[in-house]
């Protein structure tokens, strides 16, 4: 039984990353009819935020300490970070400490401004252009963006470490030994999940926005701008897959590649829930994960060889051919 | 027994009753024109005679064979053709090329790997082509793409392509739908033209009263998925219950 | 020609001629000038254009006629490339019978996974192809390591069989050859400043490129291309005339698959090893790349998009701040320094990032490649020697 519990605990934070992930693909596919295969890189930039004010506030002067020498008798030179010297050396290296949270503050105006730009500047022109050609643009920006990242941060994973008093590991009731920082993220993720639904529910943006994505040009026709509002959606699911990598740094340090191994998957999960279903997205996000973490173990692994790497695939191939609209899929999108 | 039996057919989609016990004879050689007000469950017919859905219930006969479970394609094969609302050609293709290739089905089958030959090598295949092209007065359009031909055109060239497969019966969706006047009589004309010269079966459903008591020989009136009166045309004109239903709101 | 129009003819002899001088023509610049960097005339890059060139006509042959896009064709030149390095594992160095298993074995991978995936279609086909070669990927790391040797790859060794060869005597690994030609034997011919080498293993290449160059131009040319363009065009009216499309596209999918199964054992005659990262979905994005770039769903498009990519690949990643420097060095130090800061990180390493704008820029606003961008070209110059391009406008389909 606590076996049972701990892969499952163990598929949450893949699970949440691959629901975030998916929800904003989802979200906008859903709204903008847009295939975007640039979404991973979105998750990827988000994690390099993390990076970006982890460098930041790290950002040190060098100093010479009278009091101190090193071996040779040399005074030594000391990095002291601005933030300790202007907020003292607790609170500074406290904030240092939890660079990774605060990400997140720096994180959302950022990646909504990279989804406006995204959308107004590209994926408009696409709208009324195939699929196929989506994807490829989409693709082509992937490349680049990734590229950019590449330039600027190198090709080697960057460490951003959780704050210290999340690192740990805890023990859950039934002696279960779990990493603080996985249940911190998991909490995240179902917190801007119940917020992105709780948006589209109870707002009228929300209302109108859903009513878009049922019938767009019903909604056109009634006068209401759908165009503008379907930008801040972008905007929004672009935060989303930004969270979603900023507060996964911890778990996986944030490469330049990290996009593109989860937009695969990402995808995967969005044909499994249904394409444009957002309970389906999440849904399949943590049912996929849960199932990999399963397909994981020793157990599995021994029974069918390998299973572990072709699970997701699998379940995919077979919920395609056998419930072509996905999990929780609606007739008539893109069949 | 005509060519087409449609018997007891009942169609639902979810709650809603689209198709309740529809019964249809379409005689050979016939102009059999099917009407109706929106609604009445029209389209829903015609896609469950050629295969795009399947009835819940009842039998669908055509030439003495059922068309149940069988693939568009198959349909098609046994002899329905069907023109649509909106005429759905090859758009990338040429207007010639877009003619050669229901001559290519019709002689080869639903499949056959020809994958080397020379396509303009298929000597018949060309000729038939070009005889019907001239036939549909589209023989100077041929090297036209045919996406870029105006709406009458495409609608003649589709007709055309239905009609080099020689099918048995010809199934017309509302085919002069968002037409103007000029295109609608050049259209009821062609399809006067093809039913006087062929040995062939027209099934057209219709809004235009126009277009319905210039053509049609037989009609059927559909109302709430289920057919209200089959007759002739004059006697459709005066049979109050047709009025009431369908005419009352268009005259 | 061999049963083609006077334009096909005269656009296959131009591929023959072009890829037969083409040691001649990818080394304009003499061995010593500080150019010599940007000749692309050496075997194994020649043989990386033409092997990836028909990778790209086999996979143009399922996009560009039927418009069904696979993220997974990188699966089928991976096994291909399995398939030979088995063959001279076990049976003989001659690379005629590995080519002939890697295309029938990529012909009946392709058959397996064409058939399930192409029940769905547009971008549920994209998924499912990525999927089925995304798991082929991760099982040719893991379970099937006895058949591909993992991460290592498979590699010939010393005590293989090899039925037909017999034991080695020489101590040394075999090589590769055609009926005792080996692939790696090279001709240099030094002309004044100029040196051309001829490799064996290149022209063996050329001569399979222009054969499935020649093929792919008749398929277009056929019933057969001309329904895959109708289902294209219009799946629906294609049911409608009573054509099955699903045989169509699949057959479609194999002949593409066994192009891919070709290129992969070319691949691994050439250099007799296979990896599993030949079947990782980014090698199957590289392929759509070449195919958008160099022009869908046209003849000659495939070829000049997988020459450009294989030639950024190699030479466009070699140019170095140094090599910048070089030619910057005319102007004054500051806005030296600062031009090369600028283009720096679109050079060397940084290659892809000028690889994905150019891509990008290609499907905005040339979504037919290099051959659409040739074409209008071409017009502008004719427009102005006669007025009114109207029948200018309707470029022939599937040129």
């Amino acid at each position: 039984m606590d076996a049972i519990i701990l892969q499952i605990l163990n598929g949450l934070d893949k699970g949440s990353a691959y629901a975030l992930i998916a929800l904003g693909l989802t979200l906008i596919f859903g709204t903008l009819g847009v295939v975007n295969f640039a979404h991973g890189a979105l998750f990827m930039i988000g994690a390099f935020c993390a990076v970006f004010v982890q460098r930041v506030l790290t950002l040190s002067v060098e100093t010479v300490d009278p009091t101190k020498t090193d071996f040779l008798g040399n005074p030594l030179k000391v990095k002291t970070p601005y933030v300790e010297n202007w907020f003292g050396h607790d609170f500074g290296s406290a904030i240092i400490d939890w660079s990774v949270p605060l990400s997140v503050l720096f994180c959302i105006p950022v990646m909504v401004l990279i989804g406006f730009v995204m959308e107004r500047g590209l994926i408009k022109h696409f709208y009324k252009r195939e699929h196929a050609d989506q994807i490829l643009v989409t693709f082509g920006l992937a490349i680049v963006l990734q590229e950019v990242i590449k330039a600027f941060y190198g090709a080697n994973p960057i460490q951003t470490p959780a704050p210290e008093m999340l690192s740990g590991v805890a023990t859950l009731a039934g002696g279960i030994v779990y990493p603080v920082w996985r249940i911190v993220y998991f909490c995240f993720a179902a917190l801007i999940i119940g917020g992105v639904f709780a948006f589209l529910q109870f707002t009228t943006f929300g209302m109108v926005v859903r009513a878009g994505m049922a019938d767009r040009e019903t909604v056109g026709l009634l006068g209401i701008n759908i165009d503008r509002r379907f930008t801040i959606m972008f905007g929004m699911a672009a935060a989303v897959a930004g969270l979603a990598g900023v507060m996964y740094g911890p778990i996986n340090a944030p490469n330049y590649h990290m996009g593109m191994d989860f937009l695969v998957l990402s995808f995967v999960v969005v044909v499994v829930g249904g394409m444009g279903s957002l309970p389906g997205a999440v849904a399949a996000g943590f049912l996929l994960g849960i199932l990999e973490s399963f397909a994981s173990t020793t157990w599995a692994t021994t029974t069918i060889p390998g299973i572990n790497q072709i699970i997701i695939y699998l379940v995919a191939i077979i919920i395609l051919l056998t419930r072509p609209r996905g999990l929780l899929g609606k007739k008539g999108v893109m069949e | 027994m005509g060519i087409l039996e449609v018997k007891g057919v009942n169609k639902r989609f979810g709650g809603l009753q689209a198709l309740g016990n529809v019964n249809l004879s379409v005689k050979e050689n016939s102009v059999h024109a099917i009407i109706g007000p929106n609604g009445a469950g029209k389209s829903t017919l015609l896609n469950c005679l050629v295969g795009k859905l399947i009835p819940d219930t009842g039998s669908v006969m055509f030439d003495g064979q059922s068309v149940l479970g069988r693939k568009p394609h198959e349909i098609n094969q046994m002899g329905i053709s069907r023109v649509f609302q909106t005429p759905e050609i090859f758009g990338d293709l040429t207007v010639m090329e877009n003619m050669m290739i229901p001559i290519f089905a019709k002689r080869d089958g639903a499949f056959r790997m020809h994958a080397i030959e020379n396509m303009m090598a298929e000597k018949d295949v060309v000729e038939a082509a070009e005889h019907m092209l001239e036939e549909m007065n589209m023989a100077d359009k041929r090297g036209m793409h045919s996406a870029s031909m105006s709406r009458g055109d495409k609608r003649r060239l589709e007709i055309g392509m239905c009609l080099a497969q020689e099918p048995k019966l010809l199934l017309l969706d509302e085919p002069t739908a968002g037409m103007a006047r000029a295109d609608t009589n050049n259209t009821i004309d062609l399809l006067k033209q093809i039913s006087d010269e062929r040995d062939i079966t027209i099934a057209i459903i219709e809004h235009d009263m126009h277009v319905v008591f210039s053509l049609a020989n037989r009609i059927t009136v559909l109302a709430q998925g289920t057919p209200l009166v089959e007759d002739d045309p004059e006697n459709i004109k005066g049979n109050p219950k047709v009025r009431e239903a369908y005419l009352g709101e268009t005259a | 020609m061999f049963g083609l129009n006077k334009k096909d003819s005269a656009l296959l002899l131009a591929v023959a001629v072009l890829t037969m001088l083409a040691p001649f023509i990818l080394n304009p610049f003499p061995t010593d000038s500080g150019l010599a960097q940007f000749n692309a005339g050496y075997p194994d890059l020649m043989q990386r254009f033409v092997i990836f060139g028909i990778f790209a006509i086999g996979f143009n042959i399922l996009f560009g006629l039927t418009g069904y896009l696979s993220f997974g064709h990188a699966a089928f030149l991976g096994v291909g490339s399995y398939s030979a390095v088995w063959m001279f594992k076990l049976l003989s160095m001659n690379i005629i019978p590995a080519i002939i298993l890697s295309v029938i074995i990529a012909g009946l991978f392709a058959l397996v996974i064409g058939y399930v995936s192409l029940r769905r279609s547009g971008i549920y086909f994209s998924i499912l192809t990525l999927a089925f070669a995304q798991m082929s990927f991760a099982l040719a790391y893991s379970v099937l390591t006895p058949i591909t040797n993992g991460e290592t790859g498979l590699q010939l060794s010393l005590d293989d069989p090899r039925i037909l060869d017999g034991a080695s005597t020489t101590g040394s690994l075999p090589v590769t050859s055609l009926f005792g030609l080996e692939m790696r034997e090279a001709v240099d011919m030094a002309v004044g400043p100029w040196s051309f080498t001829f490799s064996v293993g290149y022209y063996v290449c050329a001569v399979f490129m222009i054969l499935a160059f020649y093929l792919a131009i008749r398929i277009f040319r056929s019933p057969f291309g001309m329904m895959l363009r109708a289902i294209k065009s219009n799946q629906q009216r294609v049911s409608y005339t009573g054509l099955n499309p699903r045989p169509y596209t699949l057959a479609a999918f194999v002949i593409s698959g066994m192009y891919a199964g070709l290129a992969g054992g070319l691949l691994a005659s050439m250099d007799p090893l296979a990896g599993a990262e030949r079947m990782q979905w980014t090698a199957s994005g590289e392929v759509v790349l070449m195919t958008i770039l160099g022009g869908v769903g046209t003849l000659i498009g495939p070829v000049l998009g997988a020459g450009l990519i294989k030639y950024f690949e190699n030479i466009f990643s070699k140019i170095n701040d140094n090599v910048l420097h070089g030619w910057f060095s005319f102007l004054p130090d500051g806005i030296e320094d600062f031009i090369v800061t600028i283009i720096h990180p679109f050079v060397g390493k940084g290659w892809h990032l000028t690889l994905g704008i150019i891509f990008m820029l290609v499907v905005t606003f040339l979504p037919g490649g290099l051959v659409e961008g040739g074409q209008r070209i071409a017009r502008m110059f004719r427009g102005k020697k006669k007025t009114g391009g109207a029948d200018a406008a309707k470029t022939e389909a599937a040129e």
